[in-house]
């Protein structure tokens, strides 16, 4: 069983420190207040929160951009703290990350074939023949074709640029992918097409996912377990049945209030409701 | 007479490729006292026919249409000396971006101040007085601090309710909130557009909102326009629209709602065969 935990976060503090002028006073900022949770092997995690309650510094240490300021973060069972150690090659790929933009995080002056190669140059020994061959493999895995090798991104709708950005990020093989919220950027039926790649492609590869999103419609219907995430501290966590069946915390419910709703009964609710 | 009407509106923009059709022969018209929701996606055309009934298209646009009255005013003759006047004081317009629409370079107190020393006879302290007033109805905490502050001193839910004060200034007979609550976390959302039906409820007037979110439709709208690639698809009272779509693309749109999935998988646009039935 311990086998299979991918991911354990055990306390993590992330403070972020600010002066007004050099001679200031310091503003000690807590966005992460002591957060543990632990992910298993193939299972969905969703993140739910509005803006400022800590989701992106939370990526930021999981992909490992930023040391925690305290607390324990094991990968696989490996304590990992990157303030003291040098990450290794091995480790820098098994955690990725996809993020919301798709027109911001992609280089508009690289070709596709160089933005899905460039992560195996620098990680990897591969031959620049085999690092083509794995890059194109990946454009199909992620339903574009080889036809786009050479094309530059601003030649991609929104979708397929996701689609892009998530063949970057498994170019290495990870074993957890970060998701940080990679279709609030998109149109209704996109945000389908990319739902629907990302179930098949944590069935072919047993992905893990870490699923950081604002929309609930979308978190119920792709998330194994729900965390949810107020002024940096977790204030509900379980499976998706227990978070949505029936919500503990008092957020929880605002959000759930908050959330518009698109079936019927609400429709005549509402209309019976105005007249 | 309705307050809005719109007939066989196309528009057209020049481009390095040649001449693109963003809006097809699309009408429809807005009564006031309703709120109608025009849905659609990226390219569908639906914040165009908007702009084009603001005279904000870029100068590279083209428009035509068989009507475009508002109140009965040909809002394509009109000279725009006469625009002006109605532009901002009986339409106005809210847009998707509060931190980008509002000027960083001038307290939110000068912005609304524009607007009415434009359209009204007021006196500095009358606006002033009315400043404080708007802020207070939409919301807004600590309200005559916040005419000295910044955009940039303001989080975007309260960014949004000064762009909202602005809007309804000199109480508008129409209002287009184009995506008003897109930027915005669910919670400011339901703010939002609580505020936003409470007010057009208030004071009687039209509302016309853009959106590409079906469960934002759900929550507001009285009639529904559904636009696709800048033709008109379908149009109905909401309830019926979700009940019993009836277009193609309609269809296609419900069933991509993640809450409405059955099974293991999405149906997407493309899962639906839209033909020319669809484009019809």
């Amino acid at each position: 069983m311990a086998d299979d935990i991918i991911l354990e976060a055990r306390n993590l503090v992330r403070e972020y420190r600010t002066k007004e002028g050099i001679f200031g006073k310091e503003h000690v900022n807590r966005a992460l207040k002591g957060i543990s949770f632990s992910l298993e092997r193939g299972k969905t995690l969703a993140v739910v929160g509005e803006s400022g309650c800590g989701k992106s510094t939370l990526a930021r240490i999981l992909t490992l951009i930023d040391p925690a300021t305290a607390g324990e973060l094991l990968i696989e069972g490996n304590p990992i703290d990157i303030s003291k150690e040098k990450l290794s090659k091995d480790m820098r790929s098994k955690v990725q990350i996809v993020f919301q933009n798709p027109y911001g995080s992609l280089n508009p002056r690289q070709r596709v074939g160089d933005v899905l190669t460039e992560p195996l140059m620098i990680n990897t020994t591969m031959s620049p023949a085999e690092r083509r061959d794995k890059a194109m493999e990946m454009l199909v895995k992620v339903g574009l074709g080889p036809e786009h090798f050479n094309r530059y991104p601003h030649m991609f709708s929104g979708g397929q640029r996701q689609r892009i950005a998530i063949g970057r990020a498994l170019v290495l093989n990870p074993s957890l992918l970060i998701l940080d919220e990679p279709v609030s950027a998109l149109d209704l039926s996109v945000q389908a097409q990319i739902l629907n790649l990302l179930a098949d492609l944590q069935d072919e590869f047993n992905l893990t996912y870490l699923f950081i999103s604002h929309d609930l419609s979308v978190v119920r219907y792709i998330a194994d377990k729900v965390m949810v995430m107020y002024y940096g501290e977790v204030v509900e966590y379980g499976t998706r049945d227990e978070v949505f069946g029936n919500p503990q915390h008092e957020y929880t419910q605002t959000l759930f209030n908050a959330t518009p709703q698109a079936d019927i009964a609400h429709i005549k609710a509402r209309l019976a409701a105005s007249h | 007479m309705a307050l809005l009407e719109i007939e066989n509106l196309t528009v057209e923009f020049d481009t390095v490729d040649g001449r693109f059709r963003a809006l097809d022969g699309v009408s429809y018209s807005v009564d006031a006292g309703e709120v109608l929701a025009v849905v659609g996606e990226s390219g569908s055309g639906k914040s165009v026919a908007m702009l084009a009934v603001m005279g904000l298209l870029a100068n590279n646009g083209h428009l035509w249409a068989d009507k475009l009255e508002f109140e009965g005013y040909d809002l394509l003759t009109m000279s725009a000396k006469k625009r002006r006047e109605i532009i901002g004081k009986d339409i106005s317009m809210i847009f998707q971006e509060p931190i980008a629409s509002l000027n960083p370079c001038f307290t939110v107190g000068a912005q609304i101040d524009e607007t009415l020393k434009e359209h009204t006879t007021m006196s500095r302290g009358e606006r002033k007085t009315r400043a404080i007033e708007l802020l207070d109805s939409v919301g807004m905490p600590e309200s005559a601090k916040a005419l000295k502050k910044y955009p940039h001193q303001m989080s975007g839910g309260q960014c949004q309710r000064v762009m909202i004060a602005m809007a309804i200034a000199c109480k508008p007979k129409l209002l287009i909130a184009d995506e008003p609550t897109t930027a915005l976390d669910v919670t400011i959302q339901k703010q939002i557009l609580d505020l936003l039906l409470d007010l057009q409820k208030e004071s009687g007037m039209g509302l016309i909102m853009i959106t590409h979110d079906m469960a934002v439709v759900a929550e507001t709208a009285d009639r529904v326009v559904v636009q696709y690639k800048g033709k008109k698809m379908e149009e109905s009272d909401v309830l019926s629209l979700f009940e019993s779509p009836k277009n193609p693309y309609t269809k296609a749109l419900l069933s991509a709602l993640p809450e409405n999935a059955t099974g293991d998988r999405l149906p997407t646009v493309s899962d639906f065969h839209l033909g020319d039935e669809g484009a019809a």
